[in-house]
């Protein structure tokens, strides 16, 4: 999602009519289903988990919906395009890091929480200090990855409209986030969830179109396609080696082994994942929507693989540079190349299908961020925290939509102002963040009966701001030419990604927090934790 | 209804009902089997994973190394770990539904029956439940 476009997708601007009608066919089709979904909320429980009646399946699409963003989508499809075998060991993390996700989080999370995480980690704890540090972390996480896919949606939706100049990227921008608010105030969960299934069987749907069309041209021989892959990228056998893109220096080794860590003990502390675990009645609900989501992702995964190496040998790396520096419209092209080209009509509709999925996909995670750092501002900060649980239940929902309106006018706000922001290094931040600042604390909480109060404020706030703080001393923020602020240099810190270093300190922090404060830990709440995590005794 | 954690108060089971579960021989079986699964099995996977991505990064000669065609190490590595994911989900499933549910049910249904037994003991008006 990097980088900056340069021509519009080619041949894109002549079929902007159709491209724009199936997206406008997708947003009515969506909001219609959202004001249904919307009049059957009645109380808090609909609002923020959908009243926890979706089935194991129904969620795990909708998780795959929520997690595989536009940056997976057209990012890793243009990574393995240009970079060949780096991209696909980039898109390996993101779906080893669901075992983490359904081994140790996603039962227990489902047994004793309610709405947000920090039900989880406030549970055992002096409720206000944990859920203020907590409902925190919810926010900046879902802020740090809703602008990655706002400047991504922005730069993305332009270029695949074929629309020039600043003017027409800014009113994407506030389509994008004028409808994602229209989804979290109008349908809460039950809308949102809706919306992330359509998105994620167009997403599995296209990307399967696609990647047999590719298989089919190769005769259904991988070998094949990667060899013309590997000769149409220039760089021979390399092409399917790793290095292209990490393996450049030993610094950019660490940073990608720093970026492995983050990623694989990110996924299981995003809050707008973890909110996902209380749309279903059980936790054997949860584990099976964990086991349908890895199913789902890792399938799609695997056909990014075709998507990629068969944009490299049958689009080309120039001709996918040409369109945009960073590949993000290598899919988009290799849907016209095997429609049938340029300029053919079968070409024109899979460009016009495939741009639409794009779009789909953003929304949809847009969305689903949107409504988990409103939920956790409007249940923790404000409920618990400034109103000391005395907001009713109808206030407080209250308090989540108008959160949503002003998180939503946040992002378009930065969306628009921030375009020159890494949208690649943002969502590598987020990842960073959940597993410094939220993977650690809802472990401890967990699993650790000494675990106390303190111990989750030293590991959630100083797993914030190292991971918070590295980046800012980074080359991504100065100090290099690719930097936001090229021309300034106070980075100290090698590495784009903080995860070696800010992960670490997260868990040792927590351990040390809990051993040098005078508190002890309640036997009495962990037993009852416990009891309920394992067993789902008193679930809500 | 508004804080978060189910009030303690409006549960019927007493707070020492927990302690007392935890403490009891079920539990400590249940735990047994969930920690003995889930938490080797979870250091097992993150070495798996970090060895491949060790290996990517620098052992470029063994990686490169073709197998068949144009399909080399490093694919092969790249597809096991997916195989491997997989696989592990299926495995904790399978343990998950045959040792781990029966045990959790048959706990919840014990906690869940107290009060009713208590108050039928005392026969006062049974309580209720307690899930919902």
């Amino acid at each position: 999602m990097t980088g900056t476009m340069q021509l519009a997708a080619e041949g894109a601007s002549d079929h902007r009519g159709l491209i724009i009608g199936l997206f406008g066919a997708f947003v009515v089709a969506t909001l219609a289903i959202t004001v249904w979904a919307g009049r059957q909320n009645k109380d808090a429980d609909d609002y923020y988990a959908g009243g926890r009646s979706f089935t194991g399946f129904q969620n795990g699409l909708a998780i795959s919906g929520d997690y595989m963003s536009a940056a997976s989508f057209l990012g890793i499809a243009g990574a393995i395009a240009l970079y060949g075998y780096d991209g696909f060991l980039y898109s390996i993390g993101f779906l080893v890091a669901w075992l983490v996700a359904l081994l140790l989080v996603a039962e227990p999370l489902r047994n004793s929480g309610r709405f947000t995480m920090a039900d989880v980690l406030a549970y055992r704890m002096r409720q206000r200090p944990v859920r203020t540090a907590a409902g925190t972390s919810t926010i900046v996480v879902s802020i740090f990855y809703l602008l990655a896919q706002m400047v991504g949606a922005g730069t993305l939706v332009a270029l695949l409209l074929g629309i020039d100049g600043e003017a027409g990227r800014r009113w994407v921008v506030v389509g994008v986030g004028i409808v994602m608010v229209l989804y979290v105030t109008v349908g809460g969960m039950k809308g949102t969830t809706w919306v992330q299934m359509i998105k994620a069987v167009l997403l599995i749907a296209g990307t399967l179109l696609i990647t047999v069309l590719v298989l089919n041209k190769f005769g259904w021989n991988i070998s094949a396609l990667l060899g013309a892959a590997a000769e149409s990228s220039g760089k021979g056998t390399a092409y399917l080696e790793p290095g292209l893109k990490y393996g450049i220096s030993d610094l950019s080794k660490l940073d990608f082994i720093s970026l492995a860590v983050a990623l694989v003990l990110g996924t299981a502390g995003l809050p707008h994942i973890l909110v996902r675990f209380y749309t279903v009645p059980t936790a054997k609900a949860a584990r099976k929507s964990v086991n349908w989501a890895i199913g789902i992702i890792g399938a799609f995964y695997l056909m990014t693989i075709a998507l990629g190496f068969g944009a490299a040998a049958l689009v080309g790396p120039d001709k996918i540079i040409a369109s945009n520096a960073a590949g993000n419209t290598a899919a988009p092209l290799l849907a016209e190349a095997v429609g049938g080209g340029p300029g053919s009509t079968g070409g024109a509709i899979l460009l016009a299908v495939i741009s639409a999925v794009a779009f789909a996909t953003i929304l949809a995670v847009v969305a689903g961020l949107t409504l988990a750092s409103s939920a956790s501002f409007a249940h923790d900060l404000w409920a618990n925290v400034i109103r000391k649980g005395k907001a009713s239940e109808k206030e407080e929902v209250l308090t989540a939509k108008i959160a949503a309106i002003a998180i939503g006018a946040v992002s378009i706000v930065l969306g628009i102002f921030a375009d020159k922001l890494n949208t690649a290094a943002l969502v590598a931040l987020a990842f960073a963040v959940a597993a410094s600042a939220n993977l650690p604390t809802i472990l401890y909480s967990l699993f650790w009966k000494r675990f106390t109060t303190s111990g989750a404020l030293w590991s959630i706030y100083g797993g914030l701001a190292s991971s918070v703080l590295l980046v800012v001393f980074s080359p991504v923020l100065s100090g290099s030419e690719t930097s936001l602020f090229p021309d300034s240099d106070f980075a100290f810190f090698p590495l784009s990604n903080p995860g070696l270093v800010s992960i670490p300190l997260g868990f040792l922090l927590g351990w040390l927090g809990t051993v040098v404060s005078k508190e002890k830990a309640d036997p009495a709440k962990f037993a009852e934790m416990e009891v309920r995590s394992l067993t789902g005794a008193g679930a809500h | 209804m508004d804080t978060a954690p189910p009030p303690p108060q409006a549960s019927p089971p007493e707070p020492n009902v927990y302690a007392e579960v935890q403490a009891g021989a079920e539990f400590g079986a249940l735990r047994r089997s969930f920690r003995g699964f889930a938490f080797p099995l979870t250091v097992g996977f993150i070495a798996w994973y970090m060895l491949y991505v060790l290996l990517s990064n620098y052992a470029g000669g063994l990686m490169g190394t073709t197998v068949v065609g144009n399909i080399n190490v490093a694919f092969v590595l790249g597809l096991l770990q997916f195989a491997t994911t997989f696989g592990i989900a299926w495995l904790y499933s399978r343990h998950a539904g045959a040792k781990l549910d029966p045990r959790a049910e048959a706990i919840k249904a014990d906690i869940e029956g107290r009060p009713a037994r208590a108050a039928a003991e005392k026969a006062a008006p049974a309580g209720k439940g307690g899930a919902a």
